[in-house]
């Protein structure tokens, strides 16, 4: 298991945000610690993508402070390749060029397991591909903070447990401080030293998952946890 | 940069919870004696970014405003010479004459009707067109070779020849209008059409839309931002094709006051009908701004920056 260090690898501080009299945030407080995985679990609508655009610089907090490390990247939940580029030049995306650079992006490539892929076009990779070529493109930087936003949710069932498990494997390896969206109990389960909940613009629920690693679905502290988030999402256990 | 970071509960604590979740301790001290943290940059926070409508206007006024200044105290100053181009002044006067003794809102209205007329035919036809060789392969192989053909030819080589076929009446211009602006909006419309997410296309076939109903539920509006491009460089063209048109075969028209204009050497004269094509070109593209709106309602709060 992953034991936070004291460093933060991000937080932020009495942070609201507001579209026109909308507010989606409010007094909002959260600290990642480095090397620590944070799982935001929330309805759609919460504020969980919101927030974590914040963090990425993409939106503007309306007040609050935000302090973030200088090399943070994100995994939308599309792969977002430009098509117009070779896969191995949308890993080295917006990197200096150099004589290294794609060796860089190779050996990352060889990381998700596409080093042989470097070569092709976007447009002909699978949906999994494309999202491993996507974390491969995050991770080239050597994040201190890692962004993913629910970056299995546009796949199948099978390709989504394989990538669960590269994530967590690559994030063993790089250490990054992650935040990850996602809508599914189990896979926040899996995946987090730590599990949010995000309701009524707060992070209501704040619980360290205390299962040792390699997880799995299934046994008794697993169902208890998914049952107790799930309750706490406004899905009782017995409906399911 | 100081923050006080003691209310963050990211703490070693460790419970053994048997159900193997464990609330963190409320004020649990994260980073116990450490006020700024090493390496983490501050966001900025606020509404910024957001521009008021005023300051919007402001920014969309000032390079007209300078070039207007500009012109102003170069012809006042003599730095420019009268000869070369007239004062802020002297082009007043030559409007004021213009509206009083020569009828220009008659030869402003008569300009305008042949550049709507024109328009409407041109980019009618041009969207009939793209729509057709866009959508059908025989409509392509029939009609795309001849249209690029024709594309080239520069219309104004086809005035004197329009007043021979169409005779020195409101035809012959109306019709080189029309040509004019066919091309553009055909192929910006040709290639929205194609553009369209076939996924979508064979979605609606599968639920029996088909000919006309598809064309005019899915094909057409999912094609409206080419087609409106389109529609953006007819209308700048039409004003073009309006001073070329105008200057042969016309009794009437701002272009008929350039020709005149010109070989009278009346620069004040000049510099009015200038004006008055600046004013027709920026009303036209505020136009297609509005139709744009109105014709796409789902693009209203998406627009990308």
């Amino acid at each position: 298991m992953n034991v936070p260090t004291t460093r933060p690898a991000a937080i932020v501080l009495d942070v609201a945000k507001r579209f026109d009299d909308r507010e989606v945030l409010a007094e909002l407080d959260l600290t990642v610690a480095q090397g620590e995985f944070v799982a935001l679990l929330g309805a759609s609508g919460s504020g969980k993508t919101t927030l974590l655009r914040i963090l990425a610089g993409l939106d503007v907090a309306s007040s609050g402070e935000v302090l973030v490390p200088d090399v943070r990247t994100v995994v939308y939940q599309e792969p977002r390749l430009v098509a117009s580029m070779r896969v191995w030049r949308n890993v080295v995306l917006g990197l200096p060029r150099s004589e290294s650079t794609r060796q860089r992006a190779v050996s990352a490539l060889r990381e998700v397991g596409l080093e042989d892929h470097a070569d092709e076009w976007p447009g002909t990779l699978s949906g999994g591909e494309a999202q491993r070529v996507a974390l491969a493109r995050a991770l080239v930087r050597e994040p201190q903070l890692l962004l993913l936003d629910e970056p299995f949710a546009a796949l199948d069932a099978l390709t989504r447990l394989r990538m669960q498990s590269l994530v967590a494997e690559l994030c063993e390896r790089h250490h990054p401080g992650v935040l990850l969206v996602t809508h599914d109990v189990e896979e926040a389960i899996l995946l987090a030293d730590r599990v949010l909940v995000l309701r009524d613009s707060k992070i209501a629920v704040d619980r360290r998952v205390e299962l040792p690693r390699p997880r799995r679905v299934g046994g008794e502290a697993f169902d208890g946890l998914r049952d107790a988030l799930l309750a706490e999402l406004g899905v009782l256990a017995g409906q399911r | 940069m100081t923050v006080d970071v003691t209310n963050t509960p990211a703490g070693g604590a460790v419970s053994s919870d048997p159900v193997g979740l464990a609330p963190l301790p409320p004020g649990a001290e994260a980073f116990p004696g450490q006020k700024a943290p090493v390496g983490l940059v501050s966001l900025s926070v606020g509404e910024g970014g957001k521009r008021s409508r005023r300051g919007s206007l402001a920014l969309r006024l000032a390079v007209p405003v300078s070039i207007f200044v500009a012109w102003w105290i170069l012809t006042v100053t003599n730095v420019i010479e009268p000869t070369t181009l007239s004062t802020p002044g002297a082009t007043w006067d030559a409007f004021v004459q213009l509206l009083l003794h020569q009828d220009l809102i008659g030869d402003v209205g008569v300009s305008i009707r042949r550049a709507l007329l024109g328009l409407a035919l041109g980019a009618g036809v041009g969207l009939i067109l793209g729509i057709i060789v866009g959508l059908y392969r025989l409509g392509e192989e029939l009609l795309d070779s001849s249209l690029q053909m024709l594309r080239t030819v520069p219309y104004p080589a086809l005035i004197f020849l329009f007043i021979v076929w169409f005779g020195v009446g409101e035809a012959s211009h109306v019709l080189l209008i029309g040509l004019a602006t066919l091309f553009p909006m055909y192929l910006n419309t040709f290639n929205g059409v194609r553009n369209v997410d076939r996924r979508v296309v064979e979605a609606a076939r599968s639920f029996g839309v088909d000919g006309w109903q598809l064309i005019r539920r899915v094909v057409v509006p999912l094609a409206m931002p080419s087609i409106m491009t389109g529609l953006r460089f007819s209308a700048g063209i039409s004003v073009i094709a309006l001073v070329f048109t105008e200057s042969i075969g016309a009794s009437q028209g701002i272009g008929y006051l350039v020709s005149q204009a010109n070989s009278l050497q009346q620069i004040p004269v000049l510099v009015v009908c200038i004006i008055i094509y600046a004013l027709i070109g920026i009303t036209a593209d505020i136009s297609v701004r509005i139709l744009e709106r109105y014709t796409m309602p789902w693009r209203r709060h998406q627009a990308v920056r």
